[in-house]
């Protein structure tokens, strides 16, 4: 722990890794479902319980999930609330004081609201799937979305350790090319689970979808309301427009 | 109708008004009895359709004012605000948005059907000019706005935009920090954006789409045709070939307006950020002076001058080429003000012009286009080259224009509309 928590200090000083994922690089595809509220709650779980120890999303309140995502009241003060200083409309505020977190990391972990409108839900849900072992990295890890990036695989337990090594993969790899024969690609640059977490390899992509899920909805919480007003207002506007079409012929009948 | 004692006093009402302010007077010459050409087509709905959205920035740009904070502490904070807690706060925070984009959507096909069909050309050589300087201060206001969220983008857009001014010799720097009234772009720039975003340019618009308006309404509208409707007149005095504005004009651009609001509605419901063209994707990150987004882009209405700008990578005439890209950028602008003296067809329509112009046309809107797809990306020697041609072909079109309007053989104009 001692050990860990040393290479975690080093970690800080070269903040090189914080610039921004690179381009280029192959993204999963991930559709957000605002509609699936269960996976929007098990999302919000997932982030309160994994991300919320360093990021916080200044500008979500409790409340607001709660009753965008159907949560009672009293199951968010008893599960999704942790800090006694948190009130349920409040937004989602750490404890962790973003000087102390600039010394430890090199730079604050960043504010996640709008993480998903920023980098976009496919570079979040591939970024969190591609954490592998990499001894030289002071957390132990490193990123193929986001190399040298600072921040540990928080979801370790969940996933387990993954590894660079050789073998087919069904999914496109960086760098290899497609085996017509096998229909797989063939690279040494493939991550694999080589200890296993608490959640199968399936499991775990299912719980990064909902954790991706929940931060595209806290991106725009908005988009629910947009999405249940906009065909009202559309037909809205079509009636209008025949009418005002009608309207039009009757008025230019006598213009030749 | 109805009742004869209403409509009486309805009559004595208006007469006490007309007594003492020319009410019905200006209905009167600038809607029931304003005689407008009667074969206005497609072209012809932008004009009324960019009043619209004059309105809609002006409505929804009060209600945002009530809730946003122009400071570089609370700015972010405020437009998340908004966009989360102020009641519909989402939807006029959108309208706004797309509403800004949606203004130059309708001003640019605007400005195409004065260019298609000679509207500049004498006597609305006033109409134009108040016409390019409300395009200029909507630039202005634009521009000024997009710095308001206080996002990446926002600072770094206006970062590279202020500091086009340094590049003017001598007084830029020193200019470029009166701009800022800062060595940085910071709060205090934010907040004298905001006042000239929220006031001054506002005011600045109004009056001069009032001059627009009445410039216009002094010479009567032009027409697919180009000629002159006042010159056949009945025995009233009314030009057989015009009809009243209203009703026949306002029934018809209520057709218009329809099908305006449905696309405008699309966006703001389903797609407010446009593609990441509307809302860029970095103005999701506050601003960080210490932090350079990777690629700085303009909005999208701004980057056909902005590959202009980048167009010039060389020096002439011992002036550097970021200077003399400036110099390039506000050409491409000032000579829009100049186009109704550099014009010299004898007719006014593109319909009755020679090939020459019609081609010339056509290569200057498309120019124009691959210019604004060019200063979304990233440069490279092709796109850099391809921007250089672009940007002759845009300067072409006005400058060879005295030469090729008086060369080509126009086609006879008829005597009366054709429809």
């Amino acid at each position: 722990m001692k050990k860990q928590l040393f290479a975690l200090l080093f970690a800080l000083v070269p903040m090189v890794g914080f610039a921004a994922g690179g381009g280029g690089v192959h993204l999963e595809e991930m559709n957000p479902d605002l509609e699936d509220k269960a996976s929007l709650q098990n999302g919000m779980k997932l982030f309160v319980n994994y991300c919320m120890g360093c990021h916080s999303m200044e500008h979500q309140r409790f409340s607001r999930a709660a009753e965008d995502l159907d949560m009672p009241q009293g199951l968010v003060e008893d599960n999704l609330i942790f800090s006694d200083a948190l009130r349920f409309n409040d937004q989602m505020h750490i404890a962790m004081d973003s000087g102390d977190a600039e010394g430890w990391f090199g730079a604050p972990p960043p504010d996640l609201t709008l993480e998903a409108r920023l980098r976009g839900t496919d570079w979040i849900y591939t970024y969190l799937l591609s954490f592998y072992k990499d001894p030289e990295r002071p957390t132990g890890v490193n990123n193929t979305v986001f190399p040298l990036v600072a921040m540990p695989n928080v979801l370790e337990p969940l996933q387990g350790v993954q590894e660079k090594v050789c073998a087919a993969s069904d999914k496109p790899v960086p760098g290899a090319e497609l085996d017509p024969l096998t229909g797989k690609y063939q690279s040494c640059e493939t991550l694999q689970v080589t200890q296993p977490g608490q959640m199968e390899p399936e499991e775990f992509e299912e719980a990064i979808y909902d954790l991706t899920n929940f931060m595209a909805y806290a991106g725009e919480p908005s988009k629910l309301q947009a999405q249940s007003l906009g065909p009202k207002v559309l037909i809205f506007i079509f009636i209008f427009g025949v009418i005002g079409y009608l309207l039009k012929r009757e008025y230019w009948r006598d213009i030749h | 109708m109805g009742n004869p004692n209403k409509a009486k006093a309805e009559r004595g009402f208006m007469r006490w008004v007309d007594d003492r302010f020319p009410a019905t007077q200006m209905w009167e010459e600038h809607l029931a009895k304003y005689y407008a050409p009667k074969n206005f087509n497609f072209w012809y709905f932008f004009g009324s359709l960019a009043l619209l959205v004059l309105v809609n920035q002006i409505l929804t740009g009060v209600w945002l004012t009530m809730s946003y904070n122009p400071s570089a502490e609370g700015a972010f904070a405020s437009v998340e605000y908004i966009m989360r807690d102020v009641e519909w706060g989402w939807l006029i925070r959108y309208m706004h948005s797309t509403g800004a984009s949606a203004f130059f959507v309708v001003v640019y096909l605007h400005m195409f059907r004065g260019l298609l069909y000679g509207s500049y050309k004498a006597p609305r050589e006033l109409v134009w000019i108040f016409g390019m300087t409300i395009y200029l201060a909507l630039m202005a206001e634009a521009f000024m706005g997009y710095l308001l969220p206080w996002g990446q983008m926002s600072y770094w857009g206006a970062q590279v935009i202020i500091s086009l001014f340094s590049a003017i010799p001598a007084i830029g720097p020193d200019l470029a920090q009166w701009v800022r009234g800062d060595f940085l772009i910071s709060g205090i720039t934010l907040n004298r954006f905001f006042a000239l975003h929220v006031v001054a340019l506002p005011i600045v618009i109004l009056a001069l789409v009032v001059l627009h308006i009445i410039a216009l309404h002094e010479v009567g509208s032009n027409n697919p045709d180009g000629i002159d409707i006042k010159k056949k007149k009945d025995e009233t005095g009314k030009p057989l070939d015009g009809i009243p504005f209203h009703p026949y004009y306002t029934v018809k651009d209520i057709v218009g307006v329809a099908v305006f609001l449905f696309v405008f509605a699309v966006v703001i419901f389903y797609f407010p950020e446009g593609g990441g063209y509307f809302i860029e994707k970095p103005n999701f990150e506050p601003a960080n002076p210490l932090k350079t987004p990777d690629h700085i882009a303009p909005v999208w209405y701004f980057t056909p001058f902005y590959a202009m700008l980048r167009a010039i990578t060389f020096s002439l005439f011992g002036l550097d080429a970021k200077f003399l890209g400036v110099i390039v950028m506000g050409g491409a602008i000032a000579i829009l003000f100049v186009l109704p003296w550099l014009d010299k067809s004898p007719v006014r329509s593109m319909r009755y012009k020679g090939w020459i112009s019609k081609v010339m046309l056509l290569l200057f809107a498309i120019s124009f286009v691959i210019l604004g797809v060019l200063g979304v990306l990233p440069t490279t020697e092709t796109r850099t080259l391809v921007a250089q041609l672009c940007t002759a072909l845009y300067f072409a079109f006005f400058l060879l224009m005295p030469i090729y309007t008086r060369l080509e053989k126009t086609k006879p104009v008829p005597e009366r509309v054709t429809g």
